[in-house]
């Protein structure tokens, strides 16, 4: 199952070695026992993922803070 | 913690006590939100209120002697709160209705014999338990002397309706003569008998015999008797009623075969351990009704009522921020934790909680019974620590921060230049020397001319931050490594600079002798040029104790004294000495919940408007970056041409400032003090705005995070660069954490604009 995180299409950063405009692809992100499929910006050669700022402090650190008091 | 533990614990709480009234009441009418509901209006509320432990409401509410008005905490300020005449206003509206909810009935059979009113309420009680009851009467109507009251204190109409519930529940009335031979048919008749001596009949069968107390037995035999006279040969109702649902009680458990005297120690009128403070409560005359003996008017009834204070302890949530957070009170508290630790599956709801408090001891120093939220919360921590569920971003920072202390780049045990053996060992501690650097170095040379030559100098951690989190392991392990360099040292006598470390000494080595800082400057001549900024000491200082000094009356003395030779006026705080508050830092509290510190330091900022002077680094750091002006006592002992005119003026210093500042002490140290020259690796430098900084203290991340994100990018190129502006953006995880950081290259290092990090790792599958 893919969980939203509700970002869209990034246009500000591309992969600097690669040269490629990030685009939306599947990750998965672990953390303790809780481990999820989302969609991030992701450079379509090396696979270099972003998280951006809003979800590492937002919907991240909310999921963080549950995984931990599991 | 098990069950015994808990109850233990919850004991020590008394807020939910039993109120004065109460407990004088004995039928333990809940007159406290009685009172409240007749203050609202809300008449329905008050009459079940009352309904649900007065039997006959509508008469007990008229007749009721009311003894809860003499033992009110309002009696000596205005006048206790007139529950008698509120009763009555009350049961005078119309009565609610009140479902009866239908008892299974028992086998056994209950004799009642008496129409008074301890008789009736005892069958009342019987019937309502289900027990087949039957009450002998040599009277005509059930009620006995009640009918002879006048009808302005009980209408005859209102006795008649009251009594309807006993035919309801199926009572049936034998009238009959009883005397003393009657006595041994009824008790083969039935299980139980209860004589009521408020009644000619079963005054007769009982001979003159007196029951005993609490259970209301005759002898052993299974008769019971209630409705006795007080020492006045008075009849008090409140009391009659009492002892018929006392003996309802004995013969229920006569007749299970069960102990008559178990569990009934605050049955009747008992004494209450509730705390109620009346020290800010203005006196406030009770309200007299307008027409006299025909009582209250609504309006009166209201406004008597909203004269109770409303009973109740709270004393710790009135000092301590944390403990009102959670709107709760320790007993509460102690079984949400208790729960929280017995859940398998499911969320941990009271980590936060367990995690917030301070350790700082003030709610065991305001408790009527010396509840310890602190005990409470370390052992639940240390509970979390063993099973493996501590949430690992509570104290992660924190502990990192003790390993580097206890690391290469601060750890330092040396006697002093040309010395072979230390008699003492200056130990400034971690904060000290990250908060200011400087005064580690001024205070060693301090002790070496007027101390002793042979003072040494320990930099390490005290293990508190393991010892806060309930890491037990690694409390140990640094207080081992403590001990081995203390040892190696020759076993010296250390001079300790905070009171934290204090703390930590006394409790895990209590074979190390110890003394505070202040108490050694205490017994020195001071430098001569000390207080040289007393341009800005002319003014008085507020003291702020630090919490860990709380139960340390002569290193508090000490500190008065030198502030006084240095020519501070102090002016003490209303929360000082034992029973001083917590900057926020202690107890991890800032690193587990930082919201929740920071109104710890609002309500400690708030106490003063002057300038506060602190003698624990932390203390200082933690209210100066609260926004109070706060110089630390080392600012005046050895002041500093760099920092100006006022101490308490100085910056904040910041998460990675006190990481560097420790590490640049051990080097200038060895620099300056034994003549070696550390060797000193160059560092790009950081340009870093002042605000772009308060986001990284923030978010804990420290200028070496930075510099290794950075370096991960720049040598494997895997970073990201904005087309917007040309920045980079690099990530790097060391350990548990992801760090994100925007930058650009400036000649001699990097701009940095942003950093942010997460705990989650991102894992491609199929990259």
């Amino acid at each position: 199952m893919i969980t939203n995180l509700g970002i869209g299409e990034n246009t500000e950063w591309k992969c600097f070695s690669c040269d490629a405009l990030l685009k939306l692809d599947k990750v998965r992100i672990d953390y303790m026992n809780g481990s999820f499929t989302v969609e991030l910006p992701c450079c379509p050669e090396c696979g270099m993922a972003l998280v951006p700022e809003e979800i590492a402090l937002g919907k991240m650190l909310e999921v963080e803070k549950l995984l931990e008091d599991k | 913690m098990d069950q015994k533990t808990l109850r233990q614990m919850e004991k020590h709480c008394i807020q939910e006590e039993a109120p004065a009234c109460r407990s004088a009441c004995p039928l333990h009418v809940d007159v406290r939100t009685f009172v409240l509901q007749v203050g609202k209006g809300k008449w329905n509320d008050a009459w079940k209120t009352l309904n649900k432990t007065l039997p006959f409401p509508g008469i007990l509410g008229r007749i009721c002697d009311h003894p809860c008005e003499d033992s009110c905490l309002r009696s000596t300020l205005g006048g206790g709160i007139r529950m008698g005449e509120l009763e009555k206003t009350c049961v005078n509206q119309p009565k609610p209705r009140i479902r009866v909810i239908p008892i299974p009935k028992k086998s056994e059979s209950m004799a009642v014999v008496g129409e008074s009113l301890s008789s009736l309420v005892a069958a009342l009680e019987l019937l309502r338990k289900g027990y087949d009851v039957t009450l002998f009467s040599s009277l005509d109507k059930l009620g006995g002397s009640l009918w002879a009251l006048p009808d302005e204190t009980l209408p005859k109409d209102v006795l008649e309706k009251e009594l309807v519930i006993l035919h309801t529940l199926g009572l049936k009335v034998e009238k009959k003569k009883m005397g003393k031979g009657l006595l041994a048919p009824l008790q083969e008749a039935f299980s139980a008998v209860y004589l009521g001596l408020d009644s000619p009949n079963g005054a007769r069968m009982a001979q003159e015999k007196k029951p005993l107390d609490k259970t209301f037995a005759l002898g052993n035999d299974g008769v019971f008797a209630g409705g006795t006279c007080d020492e006045h040969g008075h009849l008090s109702p409140v009391h009659q009623s009492f002892q018929g649902r006392a003996a309802a009680l004995s013969m229920e458990r006569f007749t299970q075969k069960v102990s008559l005297v178990e569990g009934r120690r605050d049955e009747g009128p008992h004494p209450t351990r509730l705390f109620t403070n009346i020290e800010e409560i203005e006196p406030l005359p009770g309200v007299l009704p307008v027409h006299g003996e025909k009582g209250y008017t609504i309006d009166e009834a209201r406004a008597e009522a909203k004269r109770c204070i409303q009973c109740q302890c709270l004393e710790c949530l009135k000092v301590c921020p944390y403990l009102d957070y959670y709107k709760g009170y320790p007993k509460r508290y102690a079984r949400e934790i208790y729960n929280n630790a017995a859940i398998v599956m499911g969320n941990h709801t009271a980590n936060l909680m367990v995690n917030t408090c301070s350790l700082c001891g003030l709610c065991r120093e305001i408790c009527p019974e010396n509840f310890s939220m602190a005990d409470l919360c370390l052992d639940a921590r240390r509970d979390l620590v063993q099973r493996d569920k501590m949430p690992p971003s509570a104290h992660e920072f924190a502990l990192q921060d003790m390993a580097f202390s206890n690391s290469e780049p601060f750890l330092l045990a040396r006697h002093a230049p040309n010395r072979e053996t230390s008699r003492c060992v200056f130990f400034p501690g971690c904060q000290l020397s990250g908060s200011n650097p400087e005064h580690v170095i001024q205070t060693y040379s301090f002790l070496r001319n007027n101390w002793a030559e042979d003072t040494g100098l320990m930099l390490q951690c005290c293990a508190a931050p393991a010892h806060w989190s309930g890491n037990e392991a690694k409390t140990k392990e640094a207080m081992s490594l403590l001990e081995k360099n203390w040892q190696k040292m020759g076993e010296p006598r250390m001079i300790l600079a905070c009171s934290s470390c204090l703390d930590m000494f006394r409790r895990y080595l209590p074979r190390i002798d110890v003394i505070s800082l202040w108490q050694v400057m205490d017994r020195c001549e001071l430098p001569v040029d000390a207080a040289k900024p007393v341009d800005a000491a002319k003014n008085p200082m507020a003291l702020h104790d630090p919490c860990t000094s709380r139960h340390d009356p002569q290193l508090q003395e000490a500190v008065r004294r030198i502030a006084a030779t240095l020519g501070i006026p102090i002016q003490e705080l209303e929360f000082s000495r034992e029973k001083t508050e917590c900057c926020g830092f202690g107890g991890l509290m800032e690193n587990a919940n930082p919201a929740l510190a920071q109104k710890q330091l609002e309500r400690r900022t708030a106490e003063s408007d002057l300038d506060y002077l602190a003698y624990c680094a932390m203390c200082r750091e933690s209210l100066k970056g609260a926004g109070k002006p706060t110089a630390h006592l080392l600012d005046f002992i050895f002041p500093q041409a760099t920092v100006g005119a006022d101490p308490a003026a100085r910056v904040k210093t910041g998460l990675s400032d006190s990481r560097e500042n420790r590490a640049r002490l051990k080097r200038d140290l060895l620099d300056q003090v034994w003549n070696e020259t550390p060797e000193t690796g160059t560092e790009s430098m950081l340009h870093i705005l002042p605000e772009v900084q308060a986001t990284l203290d923030q978010r804990r991340i420290l200028h070496s995070d930075i510099r290794e994100t950075i370096a991960h990018g720049e040598e494997t190129g895997h970073k990201m660069q904005s087309q917007v502006n040309g920045h980079f953006l690099a990530s790097h995880r060391p350990l548990m954490v992801t760090f994100w950081v925007e930058y650009s290259l400036a000649e001699n290092g990097y701009h940095i604009y942003n950093s942010y990090c997460h705990r989650m790792q991102i894992i491609r599958e199929n990259p």
